[in-house]
């Protein structure tokens, strides 16, 4: 297709990793991309779900030129994208959140499940049966009546909030916790759940800054 | 050209059937020309609700299978004029038509027909899709209870991802176990649901005698649920009218109906 190849394909132990090349055109590399996993790479796309690591190089992309990606890469079965990144943002360390939350909007009903790489605002209600999955934090501008999960790939130090806080469930990293009837304030306050000490607390919005201030090393 | 209109709900025994069959003939007492359409094959029912059973002579798996042409296959209703139903097969399977064949019948009859409301099954799966297929809208029908209304979010969040707009009906609603607590109430029903609501139902027994008589309850002015259909339809065809005061005494009540002008 081109004389140069701009995407170099790696197996590691975790999955697979896609090196972009951070010079050409964008479009040019979503051509390629395309073709790839289409035409010369089908070997990849039969057998189990794998993994996929995109590293951009020091290339920037924004949200939708990842979606782009994503969906190009997802189109395949098997094929599971697990982070996008680039060089520039991996300087700030291993699991470096992007400029801010990913806006989300609508409501997730029962049976939807919304998954987020990063950290996640949703605008609208998540329903009794409704799921949000995210590896950072979660926030709710709405009610929050079904299972959130924040923290899906480990991390301890996220939190789930939510205008009205009335879950079924709500996991951070791998604790699970049931609201007891305790929680349920009655108030109209913004609220959010955290882990202290491994296990799940629940406080005032205005109370955040104490834990983000002093970060609480589980 | 009518308009298509889904009766569906999720969960089962919330009032579909009953549902389908007091709108339609609602609608028909409007003076308005409505086909119903029963989706749920191998259970049908809304033929004896309607007490047309004794009609049926071809069903809706006749059509799919070209053993008669659609307007064979249409019975007209004992009361009104204007009033059909398209039975459903009682011997076959859900899996014996598809959505495609369901969705040419609808816009067939939808060129004559100002309404055609179709009783979907419950549940989400092929009887489903298959009553979905050709509507417009949807009616989704729930109850005052945590499994109704939350199989009617998983229903409408379905409905929103084939882009069918959805209003909710809350049927078989006893005030006096909403005002002790023991039952959902209307407002937080319809705050989970977000969506509008066009109606509410009272529980009725005379609901249960009707279509154990296969007379719509609609036809009765004395039921509340009858008043309470009768709004509905009326609501379809876009009138404004005031949601139903449950709590009233009929006193007051028959006083309420004088200012609506029905009854």
């Amino acid at each position: 297709m081109t004389e140069k190849q701009h995407i170099m394909i790696k197996g590691v132990k975790e999955g697979l990793v896609f090196l972009l090349d951070d010079k050409c055109e964008f479009a040019v590399l979503l051509d390629e991309l395309q073709y790839k996993l289409e035409k010369t790479h089908q070997q990849l796309l039969t057998g189990p779900l794998v993994h996929v690591h995109v590293k951009l190089g020091t290339r920037q992309l924004g949200d939708n030129d990842k979606e782009r990606i994503k969906s190009v890469i997802r189109s395949q079965g098997n094929l599971m994208v697990q982070s996008i990144e680039s060089s520039s943002a991996l300087l700030g360390g291993a699991n470096a959140a992007p400029a801010g939350p990913h806006v989300i909007t609508g409501i997730i009903r029962s049976g939807q499940t919304v998954e987020h790489d990063g950290d996640l605002l949703l605008a609208g209600d998540v329903n009794p049966g409704g799921t949000i999955l995210c590896s950072g934090d979660i926030y709710v501008m709405g009610a929050l009546r079904g299972v959130a999960h924040a923290g899906v790939n480990g991390r301890t130090d996220v939190i789930i909030a939510a205008s009205l806080m009335r879950p079924t469930q709500l996991r951070i990293a791998d604790v699970i916790s049931r609201p007891p009837e305790e929680w349920m304030s009655g108030d109209a306050t913004m609220e959010f759940a955290y882990l202290y000490e491994g296990s799940m607390q629940i406080d005032k919005m205005t109370q955040l800054f104490r834990l983000r201030n002093n970060p609480i090393k589980v | 050209m009518g308009e298509a209109i889904v009766v569906t709900s999720g969960k089962g025994g919330v009032g579909k059937t009953t549902t389908s069959a007091n709108l339609g003939t609602a609608l028909a007492l409007l003076g308005k020309k409505v086909c119903m359409v029963d989706t749920d094959i191998g259970l049908r029912n809304l033929d004896v609700v309607m007490g047309l059973e004794n009609r049926i002579i071809y069903d809706l798996i006749d059509v799919a299978e070209g053993r008669c042409r659609l307007n064979q296959a249409l019975i007209k209703d004992k009361r009104f004029e204007e009033l059909y139903m398209l039975p459903a097969a009682q011997t076959k399977d859900k899996q014996d038509v598809s959505p495609e064949q369901v969705r040419d019948m609808v816009l067939e009859l939808k060129k004559d027909f100002d309404y055609v409301i179709i009783d979907c099954p419950a549940g989400i799966e092929h009887g489903f899709r298959n009553a979905i297929a050709g509507a417009d809208r949807a009616i989704v029908v729930t109850t005052p209870e945590n499994a109704a209304v939350r199989d009617a979010d998983r229903v409408i969040g379905l409905l929103e991802k084939e882009q069918l707009p959805s209003k909710i009906i809350i049927n078989r609603i006893r005030q006096n176990m909403v005002k002790n607590g023991e039952m959902l109430d209307i407002d937080e029903i319809c705050q989970v649901l977000a969506v509008d609501l066009v109606g509410i139902v009272p529980d009725d027994e005379k609901v249960i005698k009707s279509a154990n008589s296969g007379e719509p309850t609609v036809m009765d002015p004395s039921s509340r649920a009858a008043i309470a259909y009768r709004n509905i339809a009326r609501r379809i065809l876009g009138d404004m009218v005031p949601l139903m005061l449950l709590d009233e005494k009929a006193g007051a009540f028959k006083r309420f109906r004088k200012f609506l002008g029905i009854g």
